[in-house]
């Protein structure tokens, strides 16, 4: 699962650096890291790291002051413009108005697709996060669980080949989101996307990834990568094996390494994750 | 099945209870002699009963009955109030999406349209109407400048709603549509106008009782003899004889206020489909 | 200096409108007679200020005397709805389709109850516009504390009469400021609109009136810029005791 040099990056950041002009901060400085095809990536850290910045930078919502990035070989804003990966956020954002399957159609629309082909891949989707009886359904009559799937078939209804998720299961309870992460490994294993992940649980990040990007904060930066081999596929028994405890114990531990940046709010923040 | 009558129910209920608390107070006014706060007698309050009878005779002598002259005054009043409201709609809503794209224009021009609701619109209502009549095509004389002061009074709501509703999507959704690097235009069908929705029915809803309320008030000045306005103006010079025809006309134009309501409510919960809160 | 910038757009629009209507006027030469340029309207204004003042301060106390029975009536109407919640809540809908009815129609038939001279006439209409949409506020602020507080508030063993005072009231005052700010509004134009049909003679809408039938359109346009500022007037004044009174609102 490591990136081989023949198979080029899907996402490539050389030096990237982030200063907020307001308040002086450096969200993120000299960031180097290196994507391939398939990976899922998640970005871990206490507030104040810049993983929610680093990944807005990979989506062109926010402009780096530094650094060179390229997304599937091109620069960020065409990849945004080429529409060349789709983003889940911690709140669904759903339309109120639209129906289940016009929500998940709205980048379709925005591509110009015409209508059958549109409900043909909505059914898809639909089937895909299982929510197949919903379509007609609207936002508000759903579980934010719910409502989260059909942020993530929305996502991939355009099949981009990057899929970019701000803590995207961090509003929910933890049951939900522990069987939510099953159902996202298993659209990942049929999709293939290549996924940044953002989130402050390390079980979470361990349980999904391919790779940990651990992040300290004053001023953003990478701490460490911790590669996780796992087996697959990863189910519920996998969060009991000793390899998984043993890793999670290493994410911590990178990430209370660069504890002299911690606040104590923020290593209890860590600590009540298991 | 029980749910869906209990509007109309209610309504029902509050009407005969508002009759029975009229003939009440009538009753116990006019035994008591009571003169506070007005005197209290068969013209300053007519019974109920006699307003109902007036609409089925003649105001006048060979004339239909009341209630279809007055019908007619109504269709003739709504018809100003209606094109006043569609064509102040439409103004409003170009508006407030012009001004949405630029925050120097919103800068220059929004004082002035908050402002302008302090102005008693209302009283310049028959010098416009004597303005404008004249500048009017033929057909569109008369009724046309009435409907101009209905267009007036909804303009301003509309634009200032309409515009607070597009400015009010979601920060979230719209960085979602950056992600899909969504044209201006695409944005605004898709985004900001079904989010301003709520905020423009709220302000039609008020459009359209102002708009019969201008129109009422506009067709005063130029006597104009075929809507509810003049209907209004004559029955008071007879009023301390037939009490009950103003009573009637009242009535109807309580009626068309609420009607205009009811309807832009109808269109709302047709249009949105969720269910609309009840904004005053 | 960032303030003047953000006004400076809304002064150049006003002078620009100014100047345009002035200068049309002025070329045009035409609808001098009906719509007559600033300078004549403010000139007027003051000239003829002692006809037009004391008018439009008669015709403001009518206004004031409905604003303050109207809203009075509807704060303590919508009090005691309030209490019983189901009533309300049911009531609702025929409030809210109350306040679609064209008061102003009512305006000839208060002048028969009040006598058609006297101001009270006037104040009955300024009142019932006001009462309405005070009462639907204020009920409705009422009915919109949050249920979370009133759990609060019964953890604590509070009776009635305290959530009242310590929840339900507080909670309401914004809506009841918004409503008042729309009845501040109306008072003035029912006061002015309901002298159109028949008013003393030295009351601001007989004076409009008058004006305009005689074809003295500068005049009938000064005292509507009478009216406005006294409605202006009035608004500002609950601005002011709003923002005494909500100082811990954020919004």
């Amino acid at each position: 699962m490591s990136s081989a040099a023949a198979i080029p990056a899907v996402v490539r950041l050389e030096h990237v650096t982030k200063t907020f002009p307001r308040g002086n901060v450096t969200a993120l400085q000299d960031i180097d890291l290196e994507l391939a095809p398939g990976e899922f990536v998640s970005l871990i850290g206490p507030s104040g790291c810049g993983k929610s910045t680093l990944l807005r930078v990979i989506g062109d919502l926010v402009e780096p002051s530094g650094g060179v990035i390229s997304v599937n070989g091109k620069s960020a804003r065409q990849a945004r413009e080429d529409g060349d990966y789709g983003i889940v956020f911690q709140e669904a954002v759903l339309f109120d108005w639209r129906t289940v399957a016009r929500n998940i159609a709205l980048p379709l629309e925005m591509l110009g697709w015409d209508r059958d082909r549109r409900r043909a891949r909505v059914r898809e989707m639909l089937e895909l996060v299982e929510l197949s009886g919903f379509g007609d359904h609207h936002p508000w009559q759903l579980s934010g669980g719910m409502q989260q799937r059909v942020a993530i078939a929305r996502a991939l209804a355009f099949e981009p080949a990057l899929l970019l998720m701000d803590e995207p299961f961090g509003a929910l309870d933890e049951m939900t989101r522990e069987r939510l992460n099953l159902e996202l490994l298993s659209i990942w294993e049929k999709t293939g996307n290549t996924v940044v992940f953002v989130t402050h649980s390390i079980s979470e990040a361990v349980f999904l990834s391919t790779r940990v990007v651990v992040m300290s904060p004053r001023p953003g930066r990478v701490a460490g990568i911790v590669e996780i081999d796992l087996p697959t596929p990863r189910t519920a028994e996998t969060r009991d094996s000793p390899m998984f405890f043993a890793l999670v114990t290493r994410v911590r531990e990178l990430l209370r390494s660069r504890g002299e940046h911690l606040l104590p709010e923020e290593e209890e923040l860590l600590e009540a994750d298991r | 099945m029980f749910d869906r009558l209990r509007v109309p129910a209610t309504v029902v209920a509050a009407l005969l209870a508002l009759v029975g608390l009229w003939e009440l107070y009538h009753w116990v006014w006019t035994t008591t002699g009571w003169t506070w706060p007005f005197v209290v007698n068969d013209t300053s309050m007519p019974h109920v009963w006699t307003i109902i009878k007036a609409f089925g005779q003649p105001a006048q002598v060979n004339q239909p009955s009341l209630i279809v002259v007055l019908l007619h005054k109504t269709a003739f009043t709504a018809k100003e109030a209606a094109a006043g409201f569609g064509v102040g709609a439409v103004i409003g809503f170009v508006l407030a999406v012009l001004l949405v794209h630029s925050r120097l224009l919103q800068r220059g021009f929004l004082p002035y349209i908050v402002a302008s609701q302090t102005v008693p619109i209302l009283a310049i209502a028959p010098m416009v109407v004597v303005w404008v009549n004249p500048k009017l095509p033929g057909p569109l004389q008369g009724w046309g400048a009435v409907a101009v002061i209905a267009t007036y009074l909804t303009f301003f709501p509309v634009a200032i709603n309409t515009l607070r509703g597009l400015q009010a999507a979601d920060p979230r959704a719209l960085e979602l549509m950056r992600t899909y690097a969504a044209s201006r235009r695409a944005v605004l069908w898709k985004l900001r106008v079904p989010s301003s929705l709520p905020y423009l029915f709220s302000a039609l809803r008020l459009s359209a009782t102002v708009s019969v309320v201008g129109a009422i008030i506009g067709e005063l000045p130029t006597g104009l003899q075929n809507g509810l306005g003049g209907a209004i103006f004559n029955f008071n010079q007879y009023y301390s004889i037939e009490p009950q025809e103003l009573w009637a006309t009242n009535v109807i134009a309580a009626l068309l206020g609420i009607a205009f309501f009811v309807l832009v409510v109808l269109a709302e919960k047709a249009v949105v489909q969720r269910s609309p809160e009840y904004v005053a | 200096m960032k303030r003047i910038g953000e006004w400076l757009p809304a002064l150049v629009v006003f002078v620009l409108v100014v100047g345009l209507w002035e200068a049309l006027v002025r070329a045009l030469h035409v609808h001098q007679f009906l719509l007559p340029k600033p300078s004549t309207i403010i000139r007027v204004f003051w000239t003829d200020r002692h006809t037009l003042w004391p008018a439009g301060w008669y015709t403001f106390k009518e206004a004031l005397g409905g604003f303050a029975i109207g809203s009075g009536l509807g704060i303590l109407a919508a009090t005691l709805v309030g209490r019983f919640r189901t009533l309300g809540k049911a009531l609702m809908p025929v409030f809210i389709a109350a306040n679609a009815i064209p008061i102003i129609a009512f305006a000839p038939i208060f002048g028969a109850w009040f006598n058609p001279i006297s101001p009270h006439s006037k104040m009955a209409v300024a009142g019932v516009l006001c009462f309405l949409p005070v009462m639907v506020n204020t009920l409705r602020g009422l009915q919109s504390a949050k249920p979370r507080q009133i759990e609060l508030m019964r953890s604590y063993a509070a009776n009635e009469l305290e959530i009242w005072r310590r929840v339900r009231v507080p909670t309401a005052l914004p809506f009841v400021f918004t409503a008042l700010k729309v009845a501040s509004v109306l008072a003035m134009i029912g006061a002015i609109v309901g002298e159109y049909f028949g008013g003393a003679l030295n009351a601001l809408g007989v004076v409009i009136n008058n004006a305009a039938d005689v074809f003295q359109f500068d005049v009938a346009w000064a005292g509507i810029l009478v009216a406005s500022l006294l409605g202006i007037a009035l608004y500002g004044a609950v601005v002011a005791a709003e923002r005494i009174v909500l100082r811990w609102s954020p919004s």
